[in-house]
């Protein structure tokens, strides 16, 4: 079993390494799909691991992307003006300033977010089931609709983020730099939550979901675990977000940044399909929806949301426990369940 | 202080009297809300969604040269079946299941219908013309058009109905055991599968009298059904399932309020008050309910 994974883990690093050179063509779309990934990821430590169903992780993606655009163009020119020329790029970074505007401003895009979940978390993390989704989720929407109405940040016209310097390479070069930072951030989130699963926080996590005031009274402070899971969350989630920023280009409001009907559902329902509570259940549920978006979604030729609204509906009333979900039903032996055959017959007689 | 409401104080009349005729009909969709959340214990996202769509039906009736206000009676009809539809379709596989499932759920057929709309009814804001003129009230300081007038009339008038049908139908006799003890209603003969379906569709044909007395008050644009589910979800938790006067009361305060974050805040951010609000009232409702828990210890 040990081998196994080991050969797994292998294939799949190195299949990440060469991805870029094996789909040349494809590469900003495999970046995306690493991000779907860490959405989702991240999503299933609320959702899936806490039993937290949150609608609001897109409140730190929004955050991180506009910090670090704001911090790259602010260390070096005045913000306001840059907005407000629009398109137009009246200022250009030179490679060092970029490089230096990045780091820094992706440092704070994962730092600010944690803090912000962890001020607001204790407030919120309190709400139980529907109150905490529906919160959750006007938390995500008002995050948006005030992000449209700051100046400073381009308000509702959005702003552009910095373009890559000239003379060090072509836009390919730039795809492949983003597509390894990408790559770095999955194996990071990852790596993390593997690690974080297996200890004493993984089993709390569960605990919280499977009854949390059971939880309480056996002495586990259990606000503490819920907000320390959140703070991950936003850490990794604003990351991306500071990424996808230098990614598009283009920083808007509510289709970009707080984008609640895109993203934001996009990272419950590929959690879902995937199968929640599970380590690889996100990896696989984000991998499968966006092969699947990226090779049919042309077909639907302007009918995508209604195919997006019709998929959630059909994933979670048909198959809400997903991917992972059927194979442990399948084949529960894998999963180091042990089924009595006997008693399974006797449950089939009494159907 | 250099804010105009403040220097012209009869503006907060304004606001006010313009946030009472808007919170009545805020209150008509939360009863809607309040009436599926306790019969069904269903949060439904796509409320705002079957709002909008009604308010749709009254627009093309106004379209085809039939006066708008009689959408009243036509938009609830239909709604009525496009309710039922729902529940037979997809929500009757969702009700005794987890809560987040039938929000989820909800949430796309929210997204369903917003994009449905959008192809159908094209992506335009739209507005129906009552022609109903306005009343000047205060030396004309005071301007409320008697469509909004009009519009509180009929939701007060729907809202009286659905109670008293609650009370003495026997339908509704149904529906409020089904609410009190689905188990023993079905024991005693209640078909509960009935009474949900028709519950459901109850909430969307009172989803459709707004939607039609919102397209003649205000605008109406495909995407904007969200903000109306929020509001009524806040007026619910506001007021607490079954307390109607509750209801009518905070669906009032949410009007005013709304008002004067419009002349304070401005437009821009009104919606982003209103969330803002939703995120406020479930906070501080925590922090209650959690000092309550510490005095049972």
């Amino acid at each position: 079993m040990k081998k196994n994974n080991l050969i797994l883990y292998g294939v799949l690093l190195v299949l990440g390494l060469t991805a870029p050179f094996l789909f040349p063509a494809f590469k900003v779309q495999i970046s995306f799909m690493l991000i779907l990934i860490i959405l989702a990821m991240t999503w299933d430590v609320q959702g899936g691991q806490m039993g937290y169903n949150s609608f609001g992780n897109i409140l730190f993606f929004g955050i991180g992307m506009y910090l670090c655009a704001s911090i790259q163009i602010g260390m070096f020119f005045p913000l306001a003006e840059w907005t407000e020329s629009g398109g137009e790029k009246t200022f250009l970074h030179t490679p060092t300033q970029y490089f230096q505007g990045l780091a820094v401003g992706l440092v704070f895009a994962a730092i600010v977010p944690a803090i912000v979940a962890a001020l607001i978390g204790y407030g919120i993390l309190g709400l139980r089931g529907h109150y905490f989704a529906i919160c959750t989720l006007g938390l995500g929407i008002a995050a948006g609709e005030i992000a449209g109405g700051i100046e400073l940040i381009g308000a509702g016209q959005g702003m552009t983020t910095p373009p890559w310097p000239k003379g060090i390479g072509d836009t390919e070069l730039r795809a492949e730099f983003f597509y390894y930072i990408c790559f770095a951030l999955l194996i990071a989130t990852f790596s993390f939550l593997n690690w974080a699963y297996k200890k004493r926080f993984g089993l709390v996590l569960n605990a919280i979901r499977d009854n949390e005031d059971k939880a309480e009274a056996m002495g586990i402070h259990t606000m503490r675990y819920k907000i320390v899971g959140w703070v991950v969350s936003a850490f990794f989630v604003g990351l991306a977000g500071g990424l996808v920023g230098n990614i598009v280009g283009y920083i808007e409001p509510i289709e970009v940044a707080f984008d609640g009907r895109e993203m934001g559902v996009f990272m419950v329902l590929m959690a879902i399909l995937g199968g929640k509570g599970t380590l690889w259940g996100p990896v696989i549920g984000a991998s499968a929806f966006h092969i699947f978006k990226e090779g049919f979604w042309t077909f639907f030729l302007g009918w995508q949301y209604v195919a997006l609204g019709f998929l959630i509906v059909v994933i979670v009333v048909f198959f809400p426990e997903g991917f992972m979900g059927w194979l442990r039903e399948k084949y529960p032996e894998r999963f180091g369940e042990v089924i009595d055959e006997a008693d399974r017959k006797a449950q089939v007689e009494l159907k | 202080m250099d804010y105009l409401i403040f220097k012209a104080p009869i503006l907060m009349v304004q606001a006010s009297m313009d946030g009472i005729l808007l919170g009545i009909l805020f209150a008509l969709i939360a009863y809607g809300m309040a009436l599926q959340w306790g019969v069904m214990n269903i949060i439904n996202i796509a409320q705002g969604d079957l709002v909008i769509m009604g308010g749709y039906i009254a627009y093309f009736m106004y379209v085809a040269g039939i006066h708008p206000a009689f959408g009243i009676i036509v938009s609830p009809i239909i709604m009525y079946f496009v309710g039922w539809g729902l529940y037979k379709l997809v929500i009757n596989k969702v009700v005794d299941r987890d809560l987040f499932i039938s929000i989820l759920a909800t949430f796309g057929i929210s997204i369903l219908m917003q994009q449905l709309m959008n192809f159908v009814f094209g992506a335009d804001v739209v507005v129906a013309q009552s022609n109903f003129g306005t009343t000047m009230l205060f030396d004309n300081s005071v301007t409320l058009p008697n469509s909004k007038i009009f519009s509180a009339i009929v939701s007060v008038v729907f809202a009286i109905f659905l109670i008293i049908y609650m009370k003495r139908s026997k339908l509704g006799r149904a529906i409020r055991a089904t609410a009190q003890n689905a188990r023993a209603a079905k024991i005693l003969g209640v078909d509960t599968e009935k009474v949900y379906a028709a519950t459901f569709g109850i909430n969307a044909a009172l989803c459709g009298v707004a939607g039609a007395l919102i397209a003649i008050t205000f605008t109406l644009h495909p995407y904007v059904g969200l903000p109306y589910t929020v509001r009524s979800f806040m007026i619910v938790i506001i007021a607490g399932l079954g307390n109607l006067p509750g209801v009518a009361l905070s669906g009032m305060g949410l009007g005013v309020f709304e008002e004067f974050a419009d002349y304070i805040l401005g437009t821009e951010f009104r919606i982003g008050a209103v969330f803002m609000l939703l995120v406020f009232i479930l906070v501080y409702r925590r922090f209650k309910l959690s000092r309550k828990r510490e005095y049972l210890k």
